[in-house]
This record gives structure tokens, C-alpha cells and sequence, in this order.
């Protein structure tokens, strides 16, 4: 029978994690290789200013680029699967023009401080990017359907207004916060040490994990709202955790690495096609296939044309933008655009 | 009489507009087929949504097995009643095993995936519609009718109880139409299946069909027998025009207007 060809869920899932983990060593090490200093092992031993560059700049570099790639695009599969919009991703619903705009205020302002350990920037920026997606949410849907076009559209719109806003921002604020906004406007991923990353890890691990718990839902939502709610999903929950917690990968990544574009977009894309539609697939594989697709972009940006650096935005919108115009053309595969 | 289903005085209205489900008190008996007709607008689909706990009414109660549906986890109440959208259109290739499969999911707790067993159960249902030949297939590929009985093979996989089908065999061939009820018959009287299904087929109804409701503008306007509702009088009224005629040829009802 021809169903018998396709292997079980479960040869699936752990096929694809095996294969994007080895991936992702093989990335991570070649980034740690790669740069204007090659790694070499035995001056990591002796000579102290190697130590410093490699664990203090190259280490949470490669590291910062992974935890950034891997959040956004396990926020865009899980908002293409919420919103049953394979053109849906963060960049694209506005959510993270609202990230910046909160971003971009923190910084005008000199909210450098935390409350209680977080750093207002992120609080700022997760603030935007929930605002930027509920209002996005609220405009397309009509009742119990999502408008494929109006959700686009308003993404696109409140992307033109936060970047209006972020440029107001700059002009007002002094010369030197308005250069601190456009540096992290352009998008780096440049850290020294790791308190950034592990203040980054508290909210990052925690959202993953719920993302997870919802893929089941989120496989069922991705296939009409109305039969997941049939089959036991409780949607109006789903999507408030969703949001949420999308919110709170796209404002965290934001805050930190600027508005990196189509990372939510190219990645869940390149999973389906390898590994096939599966929600609980799609998930944790856009995790590994982000984390390892930044790192490597990231590892372009710093050595092609060393010792001058590309912004890594830049390179992601290079390579993103035609994918999504590619995706575009094939639209008629999608019955709901 | 054994009532599976059950609507007690129910109201619905959407956000802050007029009621779409006024004063509604229906009752399917368990292991009947049961249509549901009556013009567009007049609530059909609303009311099917409401048993299928999609929707609550702000009025009167829904009930399920003689519980009240609101308070039946909604997992539990999806190993009971399989539910059939209007349309089904996909944004994703799925393939159509994967949709099927997904009907076991009440079934499957969240950490697992479906096993040999719930596979098993995902091509019997496929095979019940005569469906088995697409499984391996991308839902986005089919033609609306094939998304359809593949939507049916899915409630199916769910092993319920109770299916409520709102207008299945609207994209259905003349062929594939009477395969439908034909397989719904088939399971009523093999496995007590209960099953409500809207529908604008009347001719489909009579001889298969155990029970009739009949809604217009949002109320109840007649229930019964195929023989006793599908009739000129009672016809004209529900659809609101005075050209329907009717005409029993060979245990069948013809319907048409005029």
C-alpha cells in the first residue's frame, strides 16, 4: 500500500535531530575555526591573549549567533503553523519592528539599568513586539478566520510605522544614542564574556520548552482552527501562550542581536522540505537548522571580507529575500494565500 | 427514547449582533442518522458548531451523553464526536496520512507520537471512504471533493461515537454523495453510529435518513420523519418558497422548485 512508504512519525523526528546536530557541531566548529586569527589548539594553551579572544569574543560570538538564529526561527514555524500562513515570521508580521521600536526607546531614554536582573531593553522590546502582534492578530481576523492577505498587509504596515517611529526616535535623541541605535539597528552579534547570554538563556530556554509542549496543538492548529478545536486543542489558549511567547523570543533576540530578517521566514521553510510538515518535527528541527544557519551567515559576515565585517543582517536579507519572493512565486502551492 | 445529543433552549448570537440560534431544542436520538436543512443563514452550521463544542451558546445548554458538553474535557469530548468542517482548506502540503492521523490525537498524549496502532486505525478509516489510494498524497494537490472525504476519514480515525458533518457532499460527486451516506448507514447499523449532518441534498435523505430538522431564521420550524418533513407544505414553509414541490417515486423523495 502506497501509505506504507512513508516511514513513522517518530523514524522521522529522530532522523532529523541526528542529522541537524551533527549539522550544527559541524558549523559551530568551523565558526570557531574560522576568523581573522585561526583557531590554533596550542596557542589556546599557552599564550593568554589567544584564551582571551577565543572564550572571552569568539566562543559567546558563535554562541550568541546560534541562541538568535534558533529563536527565531522556532518562532516563525510556530507562527506560520498559528496563523496557517507559510509567509508568516516575525520579520514579516511587524512583530519585530515592534521589538525595535521598544528597543530603540530604551536606549533614546539611557534605560540602561535592570529590574530585578533583566535588562530594560529587553522588557522594552518584548513590550513592542507583543504590542506590534496583537494588533497585527486583531486586524486580520474576522470572526473565526484569519485573512491571509490582511495579515500581511498589516505586518507590512506596522513595519513601515516602526520603522518611521525608530528613525523619529533617532532624530530626537542625542548624536550619540542615535549612532547606538543605528549600530544596533544594522544587527550585530558581536558580545564580550557571557552574562549577556546567560541573561538571555533565562527567557530563551523557558519559551523553547513551552513551544515544544505545544507543538502537538500547534500541528493540529496549522491544519484549520476549527478541526483542531474538534480534536480537543483549546485554541484560545494556544494562541495566547503563542503570542506570548513568541513576543518573547522576538524581543529578547531583538534587544540584543537588532532586527535580523527572514531567519523566521527560510528556515521552517528548509525543514518541511527535508524532513516533511509535521509540526512536532518542524520545531525543535527549525531550532538546530536556525541555530546552525546563523552561526554560518555569521561566520560569512566576519571573514569575507576580513578584517572589515558585514552586518549579518544583511547577509540573512541577502540570502531571505529571494527565498521569500521564491516562496511567493510558488504561492499557488498554498491553497490559503 | 435515548437522546446522544442534545440542544436545550439554546441561543447564540455573534459578538453584538442579533441571535443567529433562537430558543433552539433539538434532540438526536443515539444511533440515527439525523439531516439537518433549512435556507442559508438560518443557523445550520452554527448550531452543528455548537454541538461540536466550538461555540457556546450564551443561552440554555448543550448536552452529551446526558452530561452537560461544557463540562466534558474537550479531549474526552473528541474521542466521542468527530466533527467535519464546512470546508477544509489546507495553507500547508500536508499528506493526507498526516491529516488522518491527527484524528488520533485525543487519543495520543502530548509528548508522543501516534503508534503502529493509531496508523492502523488512520488507513482502516481511509478504507471505510475508499480512500486508501491517497493517503500517501499532498492534501493541497486534491480537488475539494477528495479534501473532503478525506476531512470524513479523519472523524472517523477518531473512532467517535457521533459524527456531525456540516454538508459533506457539497463538493462531492453523484457518485461519491451516495458512497457517503451509504458508509454512514453502513457504520449506523454495524456500530450504533450517530450521526447529524447538514445538508441541502434533500434527495439524498429519503430512504436512508432516520430523522429530519428542519430550521428557518434561527428556530426549530419542523422535525420528523423523512416521509412527514419532506413535504410541500412543510418544505415551502422552512425555505420560504411557495415553488417546492415534492413527489415520492420508488421509496425516494424528488424534491425540486419551480
Amino acid at each position: 500500500m502506497a501509505a506504507i512508504a512513508q516511514p513513522a512519525t517518530s523514524a522521522r523526528f529522530w532522523r532529523s535531530l541526528a542529522i541537524l546536530t551533527l549539522l550544527l557541531a559541524l558549523f559551530a566548529l568551523l565558526a570557531l575555526w574560522a576568523g581573522g586569527r585561526k583557531l590554533d589548539l596550542q596557542a589556546l594553551e599557552t599564550d593568554p591573549v589567544a584564551r582571551v579572544l577565543f572564550f572571552r569574543l569568539r566562543l559567546p560570538r558563535v554562541i550568541m549567533a546560534g541562541l538568535v538564529g534558533s529563536s527565531l526561527a522556532v518562532a516563525g514555524a510556530a507562527l506560520q503553523a498559528l496563523f496557517r500562513n507559510p509567509l508568516a515570521d516575525p520579520a514579516t508580521l511587524g512583530v519585530s519592528g515592534g521589538g525595535a521600536v521598544g528597543a530603540a526607546l530604551a536606549i533614546a531614554f539611557g534605560w540602561g539599568e535592570r529590574v530585578t536582573g533583566v535588562p530594560v531593553v529587553f522588557i522594552m522590546a518584548f513590550g513592542g513586539a507583543l504590542a506590534a502582534f496583537l494588533l497585527v492578530h486583531r486586524i486580520s481576523r474576522s470572526g473565526s478566520l484569519l485573512l491571509p492577505g490582511a495579515l500581511l498587509l498589516a505586518g507590512v504596515v506596522v513595519n513601515l510605522i516602526a520603522s518611521a517611529a525608530v528613525l523619529t526616535i533617532q532624530y530626537v535623541t542625542d548624536a550619540s544614542r542615535a549612532l547606538q541605535i543605528l549600530r544596533w539597528i544594522i544587527g550585530s552579534l558581536d558580545v564580550i564574556g557571557f552574562d549577556t547570554i546567560w541573561r538571555m538563556l533565562i527567557f530563551l530556554i523557558p519559551c523553547w520548552l513551552v513551544l515544544f509542549a505545544f507543538a502537538r496543538d500547534l500541528h493540529l492548529l496549522a491544519m484549520g482552527e476549527d478541526s483542531a478545536g474538534a480534536l480537543g486543542v483549546n485554541v484560545a489558549r494556544c494562541e495566547v501562550v503563542v503570542h506570548l511567547v513568541c513576543s518573547l523570543l522576538v524581543g529578547v533576540t531583538v534587544a540584543v542581536g537588532g532586527a535580523i530578517a527572514f531567519v523566521g521566514l527560510i528556515v521552517p521553510h528548509a525543514v518541511r522540505m527535508l524532513f516533511g510538515e509535521d509540526l512536532r518535527i518542524v520545531l525543535p528541527s527549525s531550532l538546530l537548522l536556525g541555530a546552525a544557519f546563523l552561526i554560518a551567515a555569521d561566520t560569512v559576515a566576519r571573514t569575507l571580507l576580513d578584517p572589515n565585517e558585514l552586518p549579518v543582517g544583511a547577509i540573512t536579507a541577502l540570502l531571505g529575500g529571494p527565498a521569500f519572493l521564491w516562496l511567493l512565486h510558488r504561492r499557488q502551492r498554498y491553497s490559503a494565500l | 427514547m435515548n437522546y446522544l445529543l442534545e440542544a436545550r433552549a439554546v441561543e447564540f448570537r455573534y459578538h453584538n449582533g442579533p441571535p443567529v440560534i433562537r430558543g433552539v431544542s433539538v434532540a438526536v436520538p443515539r444511533g440515527k442518522l439525523c439531516a439537518l436543512i433549512g435556507s442559508n443563514g438560518c443557523g445550520k452550521s452554527t448550531l452543528v458548531r455548537m454541538f461540536a463544542g466550538l461555540l457556546v451558546p450564551q443561552k440554555g445548554e448543550m448536552y452529551l451523553g446526558g452530561a452537560r458538553l461544557s463540562e466534558i474535557p474537550r479531549r474526552e469530548a473528541a474521542k466521542q464526536v468527530g466533527y467535519v468542517p464546512q470546508s477544509s482548506q489546507l495553507a500547508f502540503p500536508f499528506t493526507v496520512l498526516e491529516v488522518v492521523l491527527t484524528g488520533r490525537s485525543p487519543y495520543t498524549s502530548r509528548f508522543r507520537f501516534e503508534n503502529q496502532l493509531d496508523r492502523g486505525r488512520a488507513l482502516q478509516a481511509l478504507e471505510a471512504v475508499h480512500a486508501a489510494h491517497l493517503a500517501s498524497r499532498r492534501v493541497t494537490e486534491l480537488s475539494g471533493g477528495e479534501r473532503q472525504i478525506v476531512a470524513v476519514a479523519r472523524a472517523l480515525a477518531q473512532e467517535p461515537h457521533c459524527l456531525l458533518l456540516d454538508e459533506p457532499s457539497a463538493a462531492l460527486d453523484l457518485k461519491h454523495r451516495a458512497t457517503l451516506v451509504r458508509t454512514l448507514a453502513a457504520m449506523r447499523d454495524s456500530q450504533n453510529l450517530t450521526a447529524l449532518v447538514v445538508t441541502h441534498d434533500l434527495h439524498l435523505i429519503d430512504p436512508v435518513f432516520d430523522h429530519i430538522f428542519a430550521l428557518r431564521g434561527g428556530e426549530l420550524a419542523a422535525e420528523g420523519k423523512p416521509a412527514d418533513v419532506l413535504t410541500d407544505s412543510v418544505l415551502a414553509d422552512v425555505y420560504d418558497d411557495p415553488f417546492v414541490r415534492t413527489r415520492r417515486i420508488e421509496g425516494r423523495t424528488m424534491i425540486w422548485s419551480n
